[in-house]
Parts: C-alpha cells; sequence; structure tokens
C-alpha cells in the first residue's frame, strides 16, 4: 500500500502528466500546418476535425504518442525481425555492438583500475590524465575512429564496439580505483597483523569492498556504451542500427521513424540500466547488504 | 558463560613466560607538517607471559601507538623492541598475536562466521580445522548460533565480542586489544569486562590493553602502565592483582578504590607539568 | 644497492645500439650523439647512487635523447629505421619511466616541491606518450590517415587558427553556453518548485533519474527539424540534456541539510525563503555543483553530436564530420584537441568556483 502511495500513484501521475503535455503539444506544433493545407483549400477547418487531423499526419512537427506507439508495434512485432524495416533488428545491431563494447570496456577499466592502485608511479602519472579525459567530450571522436577503421577494412561490429570501450572504460577505472581504495586504514591494518599477503589483500578485501564501486560505474558505463554505439552509427552511412534509424528519419523527415527509435532506444537503456541494478542487488544481497 | 573445554591437545605454556615483550629505550618521532612530534619518548617496559597490562593515559599519550609498535603496524625511530624474543616484524610474521581495535572492523560482506574464518583463511588453514576453530571461539565469546549472521544484525557489543573471537581464531599467545570497549556504552561494557576476565582466565592469553577507563584499567588488569603526553611517555607502573575470581562488585571494595586513585593520581600528576600547554 | 632491472635492459639495449644498425641515412651528428647520449644516461641510472642531482641528470639526458631521436627521424629518407634505432627508442622508453618512477618515490618535506613533483608526474607521462606516438607513427610509416604524429596536428593547428575559432565560437560560445546556462538554469527553478511539491519529488524523481542514463543526444534530429540547422537546435539539444541531471542533483542537495539543522532553524520561526537561503541551498551546494560539472562536459558533447545531423557551414561537429568524410584527420584531430581543451578548462573554472563556494565541504579541508 505503501509502495502503491509513495511510488506508483506519484510516478503514474507524472507519466500521464508527460502524455498529456505531449499531445498538447502535438496539437499546437501541427495546427499550422492544418491550417495551411485548409486555407489552400479555401475551406475552413472546425476545431474538433482540427485536432483529429493533427493526430494522424504523415510527417508531424510532433508525432501523437499513439502514432509513435503504433510504429513501434508495426515495425517491433508485425515485420519480421529479419527485415532491415524491423525495428528489433536495428535495436539489436545497436545492443550488440553496445555489449561488446560495455564487457571490454569494464574489463580494460578493472584491470587499469588495479595497476593503478597497486603502482604509486601509475597512480601519479597516469591518474590525473584519465580525470582530465572525463572532462573532454570523448563522443567527439566516434565519428573519426568509424571511417578510419573503415579505411583500413574494418568494419561492422569491431569499430562501433571499439567506441563503446573507450567511452565506457572511463567511468569503470575511475569507479574501481575508489572502489579498492575504499576500505579504511583499520581492515588494511587487520590484514597486516596477519602478514596478508598482497594478492590475500586484493581477494579478501579490496576487491569485495569495490562492488558497490564497481555496478554504480557500470552503470554509467552501459548507458554512455548505448549513446557511444548509437553516435557510431551516424557516420556509416546510415546502414544499420538505431543511430542509422535516427539518421534515415532525419534525411527524410520521417519524424514517426525517429521518435520510435528514440523511445527504443529510451527503453533499451532503461532496462540495460535497471538490468545490471538487480544484478546489483542480487550481489549485494550474497555479500550480507541491508534488503 | 557456560563451561568451556579447552582445545583436546593441552597446549604447552608459552616457553618464555617471561618477558613476552621487551621494550628499551624506546622513541618515535612523527614527523608532521607542523614539525616533529614526540609521539613516544623514552619508553622502558616488560611484560611477562600470562600478564594483563593495561595502557592509560589521556589522548596523545601515545598508548594507542606503543602497541602498534608491538604489532609492528608503525616502527619506532629509536630504542630496541622485542616480542617473543623477535622483532615485532617476525612476530607479525610468525602470527604471533591478535589485534582487537577500537571499532569491530568487521568485513560487512562476510557472516560472522566467514570474518572468523577470515584470519585462518589467510594462514592457509585447511577448511575443516576452521570450521573447528569457528565453533570453539564462538563458544567462548558466547556467540554460538550467530554464524550465519552478518555484521549489522548484531548489537555494537556482540560485533565487539565477535571481533575477539577473530583475534583469537588462530590461537595466538598474545592478545593486543585497542580500546575495544571504548564506543560502548557503560552497561555493555561493564559485561563484556566480565567477559574478557573470564576468558583471560581460562585462556592464559598475555594481554596488553589500551584504555581511557580508570575502572575498566583498574578491574582487568595485572599491571597499570600510566602514560602522560607531550611527549608520550611511561610516568609509572602499578601492579594490580585482586585476585583471579574477580566480579564487578569488587569495584566497591576498599583496595580497588586505593588502586584506582593511585592510578588518577598518577595521571595527575603525569599531565601536571603540562598544564602550560593547556 | 639493488639495480633495477629497468636500468639493466635500458644499459643491455643502448649498448647494443652502439653496435646495431639502426637504418639512418647520411651519419650526422645525431647518428653519433643519440646512442652516446643514450649509453651515458642508463650507466648513470644503473651505476651511480640515486640522488636527487643524480635523478635531474637522468631526466635531462633522457629528455634530450627523446628530441635526438625525433631528430634522427628526419634522415631515413632511404630506408625504414632498423633494429639499433628501435633499441635506442626502447632503452630511451625504459629509462624515462624508470626516472619518472623514482621521481614518484620521492617524498619531498616541503609541500611545494611535493607539489611540483606531483605536477610534474603527470606531464612526463603525457609528454612520453606524445614522444612515443610521434617515433612510432613516423618511424613505421603509419599512414597519417590513419593516425597524424603530433607534430602534424600541432602544425595543422597553428595553420588554421582561424577555422577552428570561427568554429569554437559556433559550436561553444554560442551552442553550449545558451544551452548550458538555460538548461540548468531551468532544471535548478525546476527543481525548487518540485521541492515543495512532496508529490511531484516522488514522481519527477525516479523519472529524472530514468532520463539522466537515456541516450537523450537521440534528440538532435528532432531539434535540428524544429529549430532549424543554426546553432538554436543546438542549443535545445543541450537544454534538454542538461536539464534533468540539474533537477535531480538540485532535488537530492535540498534534502541534504540534516533534521537537527533544520530543527534548528524551526526554533528561530524561520520563514521557507529564510530556511531556503540560509541553511538549504548553501547545504545543496556540494550537490549543485556536481551537477554543473557533469553538465559542462554533456554540453559540449550535446553541441558538437547534434551538429553531425545537420548544420551551418561552420562549427566543430560539422567540421569533425566534414573533414572525416575527406580523409583530412590532422583536421578532426584538431578540432578534438580543442574541444578536450575547452572541456577540461571549463570544467577546471567550475571547480574553482567549487572551491570558493563551499570551501566548508569536508573534502576542501585540509
Amino acid at each position: 500500500m505503501n509502495f502503491v502511495r509513495n511510488s506508483v500513484l506519484p510516478v503514474g501521475t507524472v507519466l500521464i502528466g508527460i502524455l498529456a503535455v505531449w499531445y498538447a503539444f502535438t496539437v499546437i506544433l501541427n495546427a499550422p500546418f492544418e491550417r495551411d493545407q485548409a486555407a489552400r483549400a479555401n475551406t475552413t477547418i472546425s476545431t474538433g476535425q482540427l485536432i483529429e487531423n493533427t493526430m494522424a499526419q504523415e510527417r508531424p512537427v510532433l508525432p501523437a504518442p499513439h502514432q509513435v506507439a503504433a510504429e513501434i508495434r508495426k515495425t517491433v512485432f508485425d515485420i519480421s525481425p529479419t527485415s532491415k524495416r524491423s525495428l528489433v533488428y536495428h535495436g539489436w545491431v545497436t545492443l550488440s555492438s553496445t555489449l561488446l563494447g560495455f564487457g571490454l570496456g569494464t574489463l580494460l577499466g578493472i584491470l587499469l583500475a588495479i595497476a593503478i592502485v597497486h603502482s604509486r608511479t601509475l597512480d601519479k602519472s597516469l591518474m590525473p590524465w584519465i580525470i582530465t579525459s572525463q572532462t573532454v567530450p570523448i563522443l567527439a571522436i566516434a565519428p573519426m575512429i568509424i571511417v578510419v577503421l573503415n579505411a583500413v577494412n574494418i568494419t561492422g561490429l569491431l569499430p562501433k564496439a571499439m567506441i563503446s570501450t573507450y567511452l565506457s572504460f572511463f567511468p569503470v577505472a575511475v569507479g574501481m580505483v575508489k572502489g579498492l581504495r575504499s576500505p579504511e586504514i583499520m581492515y588494511l591494518d587487520l590484514m597486516r597483523t596477519y602478514n596478508a599477503s598482497k594478492a590475500q589483500v586484493f581477494w579478501k578485501l579490496r576487491w569485495p569492498a569495490s562492488m558497490p564501486y564497481l555496478f554504480t560505474s557500470m552503470k554509467i558505463a552501459v548507458a554512455i556504451s548505448l549513446v557511444g554505439a548509437i553516435v557510431g552509427e551516424l557516420p556509416t552511412g546510415a546502414v544499420a542500427g538505431i543511430g542509422a534509424r535516427l539518421l534515415a528519419g532525419s534525411y527524410y523527415g520521417q519524424t514517426v521513424q525517429i521518435w520510435a527509435a528514440l523511445i527504443v532506444a529510451a527503453l533499451m537503456a532503461a532496462v540495460l540500466v535497471s538490468l545490471i541494478g538487480l544484478i546489483a542487488t542480487f550481489v549485494n544481497r550474497r555479500m550480507g547488504a541491508r534488503a | 558463560m557456560s563451561v568451556v573445554t579447552l582445545r583436546p591437545k593441552a597446549k604447552p605454556m608459552p616457553q618464555a613466560a617471561k618477558n613476552v615483550i621487551d621494550v628499551k629505550d624506546l622513541s618515535l618521532v612523527f614527523e608532521t607538517n607542523d614539525g616533529p612530534v614526540n609521539a613516544l619518548s623514552n619508553i622502558n617496559l616488560s611484560v611477562d607471559g600470562g600478564e594483563f597490562v593495561s595502557f592509560i593515559g589521556p589522548s596523545g599519550c601515545g598508548k594507542t601507538t606503543l602497541l602498534r609498535v608491538i604489532a609492528d603496524l608503525e616502527q619506532p625511530t629509536s630504542g630496541s623492541i622485542s616480542v617473543n624474543g623477535m622483532t615485532p616484524s617476525e612476530a607479525r610474521q610468525k602470527r604471533a598475536y591478535g589485534y582487537v581495535f577500537q571499532a569491530a572492523a568487521l568485513y560487512p560482506w562476510r557472516t560472522i562466521a566467514g570474518n572468523i574464518s577470515l584470519p585462518l583463511e589467510v594462514m592457509g588453514i585447511p577448511k575443516a580445522e576452521r570450521k573447528d576453530s569457528i565453533a570453539r571461539n564462538l563458544e567462548l565469546v558466547n556467540l554460538s548460533g550467530f554464524e550465519k549472521k552478518f555484521p549489522w544484525q548484531l548489537s555494537g557489543g556482540m560485533q565487539q565480542r565477535a571481533s575477539i573471537a577473530r583475534a583469537l581464531s588462530f590461537d595466538p599467545h598474545l592478545l593486543l586489544m585497542d580500546e575495544p570497549f571504548g564506543a560502548l556504552d557503560e552497561i555493555v561494557r561493564d559485561h563484556l569486562n566480565e567477559e574478557l576476565l573470564k576468558l583471560w582466565a581460562k585462556t592464559q592469553k598475555t594481554v596488553v590493553f589500551v584504555t581511557h577507563s580508570i575502572p575498566e584499567a583498574v578491574f582487568l588488569s595485572t599491571k597499570i602502565v600510566v602514560m602522560s603526553p607531550r611527549p608520550g611517555r611511561i610516568h609509572e607502573v602499578i601492579d594490580c592483582n585482586l585476585g583471579s575470581e574477580r566480579t564487578l562488585d569488587i569495584r566497591e571494595s576498599p583496595e580497588f578504590l586505593e588502586i584506582a586513585h593511585r592510578v588518577r593520581e598518577g595521571l595527575r600528576h603525569g599531565h601536571s607539568y603540562d598544564q602550560a600547554h593547556l | 644497492m639493488k639495480r633495477s632491472p629497468l636500468a639493466i635492459v635500458a644499459f643491455l639495449l643502448a649498448a647494443a645500439s652502439l653496435v646495431l644498425p639502426t637504418g639512418a641515412d647520411a651519419p650526422g651528428f645525431f647518428f653519433f650523439a643519440t646512442p652516446a647520449l643514450l649509453f651515458a644516461a642508463s650507466a648513470l641510472a644503473l651505476f651511480a647512487s640515486a640522488s636527487n642531482s643524480s635523478l635531474i641528470a637522468l631526466l635531462i639526458l633522457v629528455h634530450l635523447a627523446a628530441i635526438f631521436l625525433i631528430g634522427l627521424l628526419g634522415s631515413f629518407a632511404m630506408a625504414a629505421p632498423a633494429m639499433g634505432y628501435w633499441c635506442m627508442v626502447v632503452a630511451a622508453w625504459l629509462l624515462a619511466w624508470l626516472a619518472v618512477q623514482r621521481l614518484a618515490a620521492l617524498r619531498p618535506k616541503s609541500v611545494g616541491l611535493q607539489r611540483m613533483v606531483n605536477l610534474a608526474l603527470p606531464v612526463l607521462f603525457g609528454a612520453w606518450l606524445l614522444i612515443l606516438w610521434e617515433i612510432v607513427v613516423r618511424g613505421f610509416g603509419v599512414p597519417a590517415i590513419l593516425l597524424p604524429p603530433p607534430s602534424m596536428i600541432a602544425a595543422r593547428i597553428a595553420g588554421s587558427v582561424p577555422t577552428l575559432w570561427a568554429d569554437f565560437q559556433q559550436t561553444f560560445l554560442k551552442a553550449a553556453i545558451a544551452g548550458y546556462v538555460i538548461g540548468c538554469g531551468s532544471g535548478f527553478l525546476a527543481a525548487i518548485v518540485v521541492d515543495r511539491v512532496p508529490f511531484l519529488r516522488k514522481g519527477l524523481l525516479p523519472v529524472g533519474n530514468l532520463v539522466a542514463a537515456l541516450p537523450v543526444v537521440g534528440i538532435a534530429p528532432i531539434m535540428v527539424m524544429w529549430f532549424g540547422s543554426y546553432w538554436q537546435s543546438k542549443a535545445a539539444v543541450v537544454v534538454i540534456m542538461t536539464f534533468f541531471p540539474m533537477l535531480v542533483n538540485t532535488v537530492a542537495g535540498l534534502a541534504a541539510s540534516g533534521a537537527m539543522e533544520r530543527d534548528l532553524m524551526r526554533t528561530y520561526g524561520s520563514s521557507y525563503t529564510q530556511t531556503l537561503f540560509k541553511l538549504r541551498l548553501p547545504a545543496a551546494m556540494p550537490f549543485i555543483f556536481n551537477a554543473l560539472k557533469i553538465n559542462s562536459t554533456l554540453a559540449l558533447i550535446g553541441a558538437i553530436v547534434a551538429e553531425f545531423f545537420g548544420s551551418p557551414i561552420v562549427g566543430m561537429g560539422f567540421r569533425i564530420s566534414a573533414e572525416v568524410g575527406r580523409m583530412n584527420v590532422d583536421m578532426v584531430w584538431a578540432e578534438i584537441f580543442v574541444a578536450a581543451l575547452a572541456g577540461s578548462l571549463s570544467y577546471g573554472l567550475i571547480t574553482l568556483i567549487e572551491r570558493v563556494v563551499t570551501f566548508w565541504h569536508p573534502s576542501y579541508r585540509t
């Protein structure tokens, strides 16, 4: 009951509010076109008719939510997933490079963090660069990586995955350095009184202590991996993937298609992030966190 | 506390019943941004096997630092120290002592049993033996049945008992305790003091105990080392043997009050020529 | 003295480079000077005691050697660099790493000196990244399309300052800053409103958190359609990208002041605005600055990526996508350099302001 009052009800209200605003803007933004049409045809149009028309345009300035929903239903469920017009197909193209890049990036980030925590030289010389690089718009590099790798005949999944790797590796490295350093002095002293080896301190103390940090940074990393994969699809000349759908939609003014791709991308991001959240909850439970 | 059977094979007492800890002319200077700080100055001290020695003094007198030097967690600037006839570093590598911190410092991702198993895992002790030791030591601190709980599910006093069980799990002869009950309320602390005393009588360990509570020091110790600050040094060593069968009632007795009075006087004198700094 | 294995290997490599052919065309000054220098440096690292003066000498020698090595690259008109040259490169690199290692191990007593060491270490690391990049790219003849050497990028930056400035103006000064100010400002005001209505707070926060994880930049094609291809559409993307992080962080920050402090304000009978300005906003400042910092990066990303979807013939994102198409990779790198500089400088500026405003926060106390 509390859950309903504190969560379902407010969030539901906000979502309904967003939908209502969306519909309102659909009418406002699409109305000039309808009036224009009516004026051209020398007819007058009733308000009711106007509102109805604004929600059923071919290429609206802003498609109505139900138009987007219909487009998603059509391209996700009605068209076979192997077809190039299926959003499932494009979604999978983006998802696969997201996951590959995210996996590699996470691994790389963890390894780098381990090296930094154990080497004072690396910590002092490399760590400042990693922090600085977080402030750099790395995404700007994406088209170049794609085109350059295409030029040496590396095409398809790998270049996009490399962008995702590059993007996701920074948050993981920074988070894990923080996490591996998170044990208090007292915990480290305790291990010292046991005369524990470096490996033992790592596996029995630093690694488990860093788990919450790992999952927090993995959530950021997977979201940014998806963005990287989408942006990576922009310069390849719109072949496949969510990014390609966005680009093609913007070329041909297919706003419904753009919105459908956007919503699917948003759903993918939400699912990926909450999946990691779920794994985090599971691992935390196993590690005795408060329920 | 229930009667506990000790380990089946009778362990021989520590051979060097004399001089488990021997400190000679020991000094430690910390270099800080505000210049050097004399944390310990000319410390001379010896602790015999089976003794219960307390370090007492105001904050900044170096009592914790001295304990950390014994545990090889700090290195002295000059002087010599031996633990079990070895350097502290060798003693640490031979795992000669168990250390109990101010906080329980239990790893939050391990169960109580897992925490007690930790030092045993680090030392490479096989699983079956680990299991025995966990059961034995949990019983020793009256925590049987809490194996599968996580630290946050226990009260502060129970957590600290678990950390004592962890320090005892690999059966060291020497127990170093750094204000283990300092963060607990007085009622729990009294109770744990009694239990610690029984445990000490039963296991015959040598205990070095840091505290800033006079009643605690008098109640527990066979020897009270009164320390004073700036520079951290030993002001006075007071012998204190109130018999092995002590209960909390003893704190009303004239003997107890007399020793407590001497400790208080010692602390006051040790502090007196420090007033200029206040 | 324990000899570092790094120094031993460097010494052997330097000795080898004295006899192995380097592949250089004509024996010039660098031809003789470089191996000699490296030999001296490795001998120094191996045999001299590890004092401060020997460390400084090692640093000077090794960087001279690096300059000579790059100079030597000019004399490979006929053939590619041979074994001896690469021996020298590896030796120089190992020696530099050793020097950095020794520098990192120093613990100077004075704070100023420690600061200098802390600054020197990343600078040296970055310098060696550039040195090796230059040597490897030119030495192995990596095509400039794949990866141009830093010298070529630097030359391109120097040669096209007007273009870079125009792009910077368009993308950063107009789109990013306008969008950033509007986005952060409206996010902040929305947070104040949301904070007053608990029902809204409960509803908007989960949605806001979700939106912060979404690929918002995908909204760019729509904004380009709505607001045209000039900078206004980019600013609109930036507004949407920066709004939610600011909203979520400010709401969290407004809740950060402790119950005891708030009770104290109540005992004074203070009004809502008094509590807001005297307690809750100051307490929220660390959160607000966190959002400002996140948003400074997001703003630049949004402005650049939005230009991929259509823009006038000026702007950093436009330049990147156009020059990538023409395979002028050095120009792309020049733009990326400008973006990186702008990104880290604006981040640094915000951090500086943060330090002044939230000086009381534990993370800044010394």
